[in-house]
């Protein structure tokens, strides 16, 4: 199986070196020449698994409870314009 | 004074009959973490740690009575301690500071645990072997440049060492069972949702589950009726009573229905590791257990469902990551962590997701029907934790594969969302050898009944 890294790397939002993509190009191929086996398996009409206790429609009670205060919130970050999280423009 | 002899039963009696008090304890922990050098802590909270003894001491003197009052216990770096540095062994939290602790975290304080020190892992616990820490490897107790098992790899040596007296870890694919096997001393994942992920910096959270290190099965059922119960903060914690454990380490095991899986004893298994998992099997056959050898079919196919739906998970957890809001930037993701996101994305990007996550998640259907199968014919099954003994450092950082299929028989638990304990059964070639046992979905009290029987098998 063939992988095009850089593309996949770009919809990760993931900077990768040269050496990163060629090293990971073959990693990569070989891991999902693996787990290509699975393609072996019968699932036909199988149902899928994504909860494996089978737990539907959990929700909580109903109740407001205190947030963060702002400057807890915003304790970690480097980016702060007038007490807000400073990002990039997105649009 | 040293007091590693010590069971935390035996530390509570001290603390009771003013025998030694937790300060002394406490202090005697930080030393041994001090003077060690297999490199199992990236935090060692010192000064909260005594400051904390010293209440516990007072609280001892009016009579307090909590489980684990005044007990020093270390955590896997990879919970949330409000106040305390959490990275998750990796750079991209290297400045981290929490504003919360997880949910587990403050059920021990309550309970009284003293948190000595926050554990080194494989970063974002994506590893086998301990070794890719951005925080440098840790090594193995037993052996000199042999690895301890990872991801939760401080935690087991913290606790093999005897630098603390339990550890919490985290077990997605065999985190706990892993380097519990390969460091000598219990480890327990529990039951998918049966312990709280509040806090927990995620991994694959269809698989996370949330389990700890002791030395004693009896201790790892004190501190699992500890941690276990529903949160309002975990849509996936249940509310199935939190059964009575301790109880169910003085029954005895006569007509417990054991079953040997045979795909789990073939040509990949170490023939070391398969006799000594005969022999414990024999003694407990001896003591009035009913051995079946069974079958579970779609064995083969766990690793390869496993390395799909987790890197799926991961590339989805690790996304909000973006260095704005607290941590550094994406650039400084580990090699591994980078491996993972690329798979994920990859499995998950427009026209694959049916080839792969989607036929990952009917794969795993069907592993989940062999184990319910099997618990309609057998109480529990035995398995080996690892296909082979511990290896040396290095020996497999250069073929991620060859570390993925180290996983193949824990992942199976991770997938049907069972419950696994590794208990040691001895040293082979000089190396700690763990057996694994396995039930049905909340059935941990079961588990430390039959892991208590191996343990007091004395072979």
């Amino acid at each position: 199986m063939k992988i095009n890294v850089k593309h996949v790397a770009k919809l990760a939002n993931l900077p990768l070196s040269d050496e990163e993509e060629k090293k990971f190009e073959k990693q990569l191929s070989e891991i999902l020449t693996y787990i290509e086996q699975l393609n072996s398996v019968d699932t036909k009409n199988v149902e899928i698994t994504s909860q494996i206790t089978g737990l539907e429609n959990i929700s909580r009670d109903d109740k407001t409870s205190p947030s963060l205060p702002q400057d807890e919130a915003l304790f970690n970050t480097k980016s702060i314009h007038n007490g807000m999280f400073k990002v990039k423009k997105v649009l | 004074m040293n007091y590693s002899a010590y069971s935390i039963k035996g530390l509570r009696d001290g603390f009771k009959k003013r025998q030694f008090s937790s300060e002394w304890v406490v202090k005697d922990c930080l030393s041994d973490i001090k003077d060690n050098k297999l490199n199992a802590f990236i935090t060692v909270c010192e000064k909260e740690a005594l400051e904390k003894a010293k209440e516990a001491d007072k609280k001892i003197k009016d009579g307090v009575d909590l489980p684990l009052l005044g007990i020093p216990i270390s955590i896997k770096d990879i919970y949330l301690t409000k106040g305390i540095r959490t990275t998750a062994a990796s750079k991209v939290l290297d400045n981290y500071i929490p504003q919360y602790s997880a949910t587990v975290v403050e059920k021990l304080e309550d309970a009284g645990a003293i948190i000595i020190g926050k554990t080194n892992c494989d970063a974002w616990a994506h590893g086998s072997s301990g070794e890719n820490s951005d925080y440098g490897s840790t090594e193995n107790p037993y052996l000199e440049g042999y690895v301890p098992g990872g991801s939760s790899s401080g935690s087991a040596v913290s606790v093999a060492d005897n630098m603390c007296f339990a550890s919490m870890g985290t077990d997605t694919g065999g985190s706990i069972r892993l380097p519990a096997s390969f460091c000598n001393v219990v480890g327990l994942k529990p039951t998918y949702g049966r312990v709280s992920r509040y806090g927990i910096i995620a991994m694959a959270s269809s698989l996370d589950s949330i389990g700890h290190f002791t030395r004693y099965v009896e201790e790892s059922a004190l501190i699992l009726s500890i941690t276990a119960g529903r949160d309002m903060n975990d849509a996936t914690t249940t509310n199935e009573k939190v059964d009575d454990y301790e109880s169910y380490l003085r029954k005895d095991i006569k007509g417990v229905k054991i079953g040997l899986p045979k795909e789990y004893f073939t040509e990949g298994l170490d023939r070391k590791i398969k006799e000594g998992i005969e022999k414990e099997v024999k003694s407990l056959e001896k003591r009035g257990a009913k051995i079946e050898i069974i079958s579970l079919p779609n064995t083969k196919h766990a690793n390869a469902c496993y390395y799909i739906i987790q890197p799926a998970e991961v590339s989805s957890n690790l996304g909000r990551y973006d260095g704005i809001r607290y941590g550094n930037g994406r650039d400084l993701f580990g090699e591994e962590a980078k491996r993972r996101i690329m798979l994920g994305t990859y499995v998950l990007s427009s026209g694959y997701y049916d080839a792969y996550y989607k036929k990952a998640m009917q794969a795993r259907t069907l592993i989940k029907k062999d184990f319910d199968d099997a618990f309609k014919e057998v109480d529990v099954i035995i398995t080996p934790v690892s296909p082979t003994l511990p290896w040396k450092l290095g020996e497999k950082t250069s073929d991620p594969l060859a570390m993925y299929l180290s996983d193949i028989y824990t992942v199976t638990a991770n997938l049907a969302g069972i419950p696994g304990l590794s208990v040691p059964i001895g040293l082979i070639d000089d190396l700690p050898v763990g057996m694994q046992i396995l039930g049905p979905h909340f059935s941990e009290g079961r588990l430390f009944q039959v892991g208590q029987a191996v343990e007091d098998s004395g072979l």
